[in-house]
């Protein structure tokens, strides 16, 4: 029986009465994780992981009703026996798993099959149906290990430090900029912007112990900055904050950096590939692990990589979905907290 | 080979010349001399053929790796580089080799006289022994088309500051006859195979955009008014018979004009001229896009002589028979350029002087440069009778005054990602107008746009595509842009009947709905011009 359906608001649970990263207003909406078009605003009551509870509170206001659910509990709602199950890809990130008459279905949100230093490592689900995203559905993505990626990092610091220049990155506020921390951790200061302060403010009061940084303000002393590290949204860009950071190097971290011309595109210094999502091996590995009859493709590469998992012999099927890009989750992390 | 890939990824990350110079020149400082020869090769053009089809390369990338060829091909048109493509599909090395980069070229060469098994085996060692970006470059060798993101300038400049010698004459080196196997770094570079004397430019003399009232410059006969050109600005260097051609960016260029060359030669005198070199053909002059189409190529077809002949119109002298003119007024420069043409006859469609516009009121100056357009020039020169030769730009002295672009309100029927940089996103677009029965295409445009808006319409063009597969998308008619061109002509060869000049997006008309963009009527209207190109 046909339990799933997808409907305009979102991805609809027909006996559980209740959407899956909703995209439109409902009345009960599962979320996989908190970053802006997974979550967003108007639903009247929230299920999520505890991790993403004051994520959500942070970003959507503190009067939204909400309920969470830790790994290895069950929730039933509607005779649907609700599960979560850790999807990689930032704190707070779950795969939500649906029971109901015998029958499984995983829909996996956001997810990143490489462990990382900060966040719970992915843990694939046998179910019958599969619904995934393929933001990095092409073959010509493949990561590198945390700690290769992190020798990079810290060659690039090192590197700029000796050269008498400030590092600076560039990365979305959730998630990206926490990866960061962890991967510059130990090597010197690390300074960030408000936004992404606040974030480890509502990520901390969840008892999560983040590595140290310290808050950059809009009048900062160049003396303490210069030489340092600093993680900026990318929102900031060109922005009169970046141009203030004296003999500043920019970096941005994000998996399209795996391209030359994207690299290039923004006009900074480096550009590292670390992405908070699955490279082509991880979305194959990860699909192959769940031994689902059935894959549905959300967004990314959906077209081409639910044609090739049909190519060799996984049943799939293509949906579209309002899930965007990252670049839209933190523009609108970004109208949140223009403080400085 | 290290050493060389890590120096192309500097060169190519920054856009700060700076950072590029500096690696440059750490490179020249650090590097194996035959190395270093092979770097300034592959920049001046000077690289073997390409010893392995990419046919070729393509196929045993699918072999290797296993993948479908429409995946593969899906892959290419998301990187837009079929070397980038190879190396980011292929699976990682197990272990990595280091061989210097004159190796690779040695045995690159070698390659070419192997029979197709021995290629393949050749190529594959490699690419099992090579990391993601060292197997990029050593596809982009194997490619022959290899370009490093950097300017002859800018490597003839890390020389110089390496070596404290001229830039001009190191171009002049880099660029001279030479011979990788038979010449040592140094002598290269010391320009032990030139004679620098016979082949120095001056600097070019420049001009600010007009900011003042014609009537604020003085009375009309203190002026010297000629078209402004829109190719490329030269100097004609001709000492004791020897020929040498620089372009404003201070490259030699000699080799890609060689009809220039052969009436340069037939002149008594030795000299410097400056002056604009144009596509001329039938005596009119041609759009910058023909002359394009003539530069940077290794050869010359008869056919692209044919098609897109060179011509020069001269501006200046600045140096006849070794004395040099600079400190001269435009007059006297002018009165010397005018005999040194009548002497040679050399008054030939595709090479002459450039016209001096006859006027007597400012006031007539405004219809005059609006008329420029319909000889695709772009605008008017001002330049003082009086004022010497000037090094670089200064106020005051010479104006330019351009014609005003036409504009027009258009829908965006395709997309196209953007090849190399900015691969990711659609840069490329094309636009319609409205006719009786629906749209036509009226321009192709990929520049004027900020990054944010790019980015804006790359995520509303992935929604809104017809095609999922593929590197062109056929989008809905829905985002209006106002273009601006420089000139619009009847056209036979355009579906539309018009062709545009120089069209670039002006900008997003957000507040502007489909149903207000123009007519292919109105884009007629405003045709002036009665010729056909
Ligand atoms: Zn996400
Ligand atoms: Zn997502």
């Amino acid at each position: 029986m046909k339990f799933i359906k997808f409907t305009k608001k979102g991805i609809y649970c027909i006996p559980g009465k209740f959407y899956l990263d909703p995209w439109y207003p409902v009345d009960y909406a599962i979320i996989s994780h908190g970053h802006a078009d997974h979550s967003r605003w108007g639903n009247k009551h929230y299920l999520c992981h505890q991790n993403s509870k004051n994520i959500l509170l942070h970003r959507l206001g503190k009067d939204i009703s909400i309920e969470t659910l830790n790994f290895n509990q069950i929730k039933t709602v509607n005779g649907v026996k609700v599960s979560f199950f850790p999807a990689g890809h930032i704190i707070g990130s779950v795969q939500i798993k649906l029971e109901y008459k015998g029958k499984v279905v995983v829909f996996s949100g956001d997810y990143k099959t490489n462990p990382d230093f900060i966040t719970t490592p992915f843990e694939p689900v046998k179910c019958h149906e599969f619904i995934t995203e393929s933001t990095f559905g092409l073959p010509i993505y493949s990561w590198k290990t945390e700690a290769e990626l992190q020798s990079q990092l810290q060659q690039w610091i090192v590197n700029n430090q000796k050269q008498n220049k400030t590092s600076v990155f560039f990365g979305y506020s959730l998630g990206k900029a926490q990866r960061i921390m962890s991967l510059v951790d130990g090597i010197d200061e690390v300074y960030v912007h408000s936004a992404i302060n606040n974030l480890n403010q509502a990520i901390s009061k969840s008892g999560i112990v983040l590595p140290k940084s310290k808050l950059i303000t809009s009048d900062f002393n160049k003396k303490d900055i210069h030489n340092k590290i600093v993680i900026l949204p990318p929102a900031l860009l060109g922005s009169k904050l970046l141009k203030k950071i004296p003999n500043a190097a920019t970096a941005i971290c994000s998996g399209w950096m795996q391209i030359r011309g994207n690299r290039r595109w923004k006009g900074v210094d480096a550009g590292f590939a670390v992405s908070d999502h699955a490279d082509w091996n991880g979305l194959l590995s990860a699909v192959k692990a769940t031994e689902a009859e059935k894959v549905y493709v959300t967004h990314g590469s959906q077209a081409v990589f639910s044609k090739y998992l049909n190519e060799i012999g996984i049943e799939s099927q293509e949906v579209v979905t309002e899930y965007g890009t990252e670049d839209n989750e933190d523009a609108k992390d970004q109208q949140l907290t223009t403080t400085s | 080979m290290k050493q060389f890939s890590q120096l192309i990824n500097s060169l190519e990350i920054t856009n700060k010349t700076n950072a590029k110079l500096d690696a440059l020149v750490n490179f020249f400082e650090t590097a194996l001399d035959k190395d270093k020869l092979w770097l300034i090769a592959l920049f001046t053009g000077k690289r073997p053929k390409r010893p392995v089809k990419t046919s070729l390369l393509k196929q045993w990338c699918i072999e290797e790796t296993g993948l479908p060829e429409w995946l593969f091909l899906e892959s290419y048109s998301t990187v837009g580089d079929l070397g980038e493509t190879l190396s980011l599909l292929l699976p990682e090395p197990s272990n990595t080799i280091d061989k210097p980069l004159h190796i690779y070229m040695d045995e690159l060469k070698q390659l070419s006289t192997k029979s197709d098994d021995e290629k393949k085996a050749y190529v594959l060692n490699a690419w099992r022994h090579l990391d993601t970006q060292q197997r990029f470059i050593f596809n982009k060798l194997i490619g022959g088309s290899f370009r490093i993101g950097v300017s002859k300038k800018t490597l003839v400049n890390a020389l110089s500051k390496l070596t404290n010698i001229d830039a001009n004459q190191l171009m002049h080196s880099i660029i001279g006859q030479w011979d990788i196997n038979s010449i040592s770094f140094e002598d290269l570079i010391n320009g032990s195979h030139i004679n620098y004397d016979n082949s120095k430019p001056y600097p070019f003399c420049l001009a600010y955009s007009l900011e003042k009232n014609l009537d604020e410059l003085g009375s009309v006969s203190d002026w010297q008014v000629e078209y402004k050109w829109d190719g490329i600005r030269g100097q004609i260097v001709k000492r004791n018979n020897e020929i040498y051609i620089w372009s404003r960016g201070e490259e030699l260029v000699t080799k890609q004009f060689p009809e220039l060359v052969e009436i340069v030669s037939t002149i008594k005198e030795d000299f410097v001229l400056d002056g604009e070199i144009l596509a001329v053909k039938d005596q009119s002059v041609l759009l910058f896009n023909d002359l394009q189409k003539r530069l940077n190529r290794k050869t010359i077809s008869k056919k692209l002589l044919q098609d897109v002949p060179i011509g020069f119109f001269a501006y200046d002298i600045l140096e006849i028979n070794d004395e040099d003119l600079r400190a001269k007024s435009l007059q006297f420069r002018r009165n010397t350029l005018e005999q040194l043409f009548s002497d040679n006859q050399l008054s030939k469609p595709n090479f002459k002087l450039s016209e001096v516009i006859q006027f007597n009121k400012w006031e007539e100056l405004d219809a005059i440069r609006n008329e420029a357009r319909l000889h695709n020039s772009e605008g008017l020169m001002l330049k003082q009778k009086q004022s010497e030769y000037h090094v670089g730009r200064k106020k005051g002295d010479w104006w330019k005054w351009k014609v005003e672009p036409l504009t027009i309100d258009a829908v965006m029927i395709y997309a196209q990602k953007g090849s190399g940089r900015r691969s990711s996103k659609y840069t490329d677009y094309t636009f319609a107008v409205k006719t009786e029965d629906g749209l036509v295409t009226v321009a192709k445009a990929y520049s004027g746009l900020t990054n944010d808006e790019i980015t804006e319409i790359s995520r509303w063009v992935n929604k809104n595509a017809i095609e999922k597969f593929g590197p062109v998308r056929t989008v809905k008619p829905e985002l209006v842009f106002e273009i601006a061109f420089e000139g619009i002509a009847f056209s036979k060869r355009h579906k539309s009947g018009v062709a545009l000049r120089f069209p670039r997006i002006k900008r997003w008309r957000k507040d502007k709905p489909v149903s207000e963009i123009d007519t292919i009527e109105t884009v007629k209207q405003l045709i002036t011009n009665p010729l056909d190109v």
